[in-house]
């Protein structure tokens, strides 16, 4: 009748309401445990916080999301990542882990339902490659697209991103997720796409995923945005459009002022 | 059935001799096929169209690339002598680290040793600073993995032997002994391991094609 798992519990034979009294403490009890055991430290507009949000909802972990100001970064997060200095970071049983992909995989490794990552080595691999791939060269192709001035430069970089799409296209085709059938590590790290580059297109006046020729990873992105637990935590457009905004006018004008 | 195991990889790169220093760690058979740099095989180009680079692991006709992409498959496929810890957050600790020397300590060695002038001395100050942070997550062990060569000891290979050849090669100082003790003193137990030593380039050839390949860096130090 009591809870599995809650030490506590020793019936107390007074009246049933105040022994229901005490289920209720006892349920809540454990449950702030359980939150305050999974702290997040991150931002919202941050596509590699983000990712491991959907991983903790996906698997029905319980967090507290702990908000980092990057442009006053708190001693909590110099304290737990004094190597990088960087969300996110996240901490479990106090203990931190940091770099997303990392994180990632420390999360499939310790609750084991829903699983991310696949159980074969070989593809195992293949994911972590083609996250690494994802990570390193498409965001920053796109990104280039997106901030470089009209021009030559510009023309080539978006040729450049274009044709980086166009090898991740090649991963999804015949797929409805990277995962398979169901979202997987890969999946969240190519999460990006659905908001970030459509917020990098907006702010840098280009179209890079165009759905006539990636209509395989045009179809993913839409069915990404619609699971209802990506959905249920992913930041509105015109908060990535500003942040890419402020993002993007610096960079131009880094560019105009170096010598 | 026969397992085909082969490694396509540069007789002098640290990346594709930590595979090689796995394989033997594991006692796995392989067959080695040497690239040329300057005129890249067929069968690289084909098995690793994206990046073009060594290393290259081929298994049974499954092909992968990144270096330490392919340390983790192996230590997934063949079991013995682990690589890697199990506990998941000693586990995610080894991944974070490999990680970070992969990302930032080859280019500032290699800044360190190509730059000049203020541009040298900065580079300097920041290669001093990473090889802090390894010196510091050493602690009292013998290998980052504890008492066995793990992840991050195959990733650091870097600055267990090439390090060195790069200071000698650029007349650069950059891993001195009152500084980083323990570093110091984890590069002379990894070079001695056997797997390991078996699969170090030759030093003075090694020398010989950084400067004839990028010039001889300045005498002072």
């Amino acid at each position: 009748m009591f809870l599995a798992g809650s030490k506590s519990c020793k019936p107390i034979y007074i009246n049933t309401r105040y022994r229901l009294h005490i289920i209720d403490f006892d349920l809540r009890f454990s449950k702030f445990i359980r939150m305050a055991e999974v702290k997040l430290i991150g931002t919202t507009q941050s596509l590699n916080c983000i990712r491991i949000e959907w991983a903790l909802k996906l698997k029905g972990v319980e967090y507290e999301l702990i908000e980092e100001d990057l442009l006053n970064k708190s001693p909590l997060l110099l304290k737990y990542n004094p190597v990088h200095k960087k969300v996110p970071v996240l901490l479990h049983h106090g203990k931190p882990i940091a770099e997303s992909h990392v994180i990632l995989e420390y999360i499939d490794e310790t609750w084991k339902n829903n699983p991310l990552l696949p159980e074969d080595p070989y593809e195992r691999s293949m994911a972590r490659f083609w996250a690494k791939f994802s990570d390193e060269k498409c965001i920053f192709g796109a990104y280039e697209a997106a901030w470089l001035e009209e021009g030559e430069e510009k023309q080539k970089a978006i040729q450049s991103a274009q044709e980086l799409l166009a090898i991740l296209e090649k991963q999804i085709e015949g797929k409805k997720y990277f995962g398979g059938e169901v979202i997987g590590f890969l999946d969240l790290v190519v999460g990006w796409i659905p908001r970030w580059l459509n917020a990098m297109e907006e702010v840098g006046g280009i179209k890079l995923l165009d759905a006539e020729r990636f209509p395989s990873l045009h179809e993913w992105s839409q069915n990404f945005i619609a699971n209802p637990v990506i959905k249920e935590r992913i930041p509105p457009q015109e908060t990535i459009v500003n942040y890419f905004n402020f993002g993007i006018s610096y960079r131009r004008s880094l560019a105009v002022a170096k010598p | 059935m026969a397992e085909e195991v082969l490694l396509f990889g540069f007789w002098g790169s640290p990346f594709s001799r930590r595979v090689e220093m796995v394989l033997k760690l594991k006692g796995i058979e392989y067959k080695y096929i040497d690239e040329d740099f300057s005129n890249k095989s067929p069968s690289l180009l084909k098995y690793n169209p994206i990046h073009k680079k060594v290393p290259v692991f081929v298994h049974n006709g499954k092909h992968l690339a990144e270096s330490l992409v392919i340390l983790e498959y192996i230590d997934e496929t063949w079991k013995d002598h682990p690589i890697l810890p199990k506990d998941p957050y000693k586990i995610a600790n080894a991944r974070f680290w490999a990680k970070f020397i992969d990302e930032k300590y080859l280019s500032a060695i290699w800044k360190s040793c190509t730059s000049e002038g203020k541009e040298r001395e900065k580079a300097v100050e920041e290669t001093s600073e990473l090889l802090q942070f390894l010196e510091n997550e050493l602690k009292e062990q013998k290998y980052f993995g504890g008492e066995t060569l793990g992840l991050v000891d195959i990733a650091a290979n870097i600055i267990g032997y090439w390090l060195e050849i790069f200071e000698e090669a650029f007349g650069v100082e950059l891993l001195r002994k009152e500084k980083f003790p323990k570093l110091c003193n984890w590069a002379n137990e990894f070079v001695s391991v056997s797997a390991i030593k078996e699969n170090l380039p030759p030093r003075d050839k090694l020398i010989a094609f950084l400067r004839n390949r990028f010039g001889v860096g300045n005498a002072s130090k």
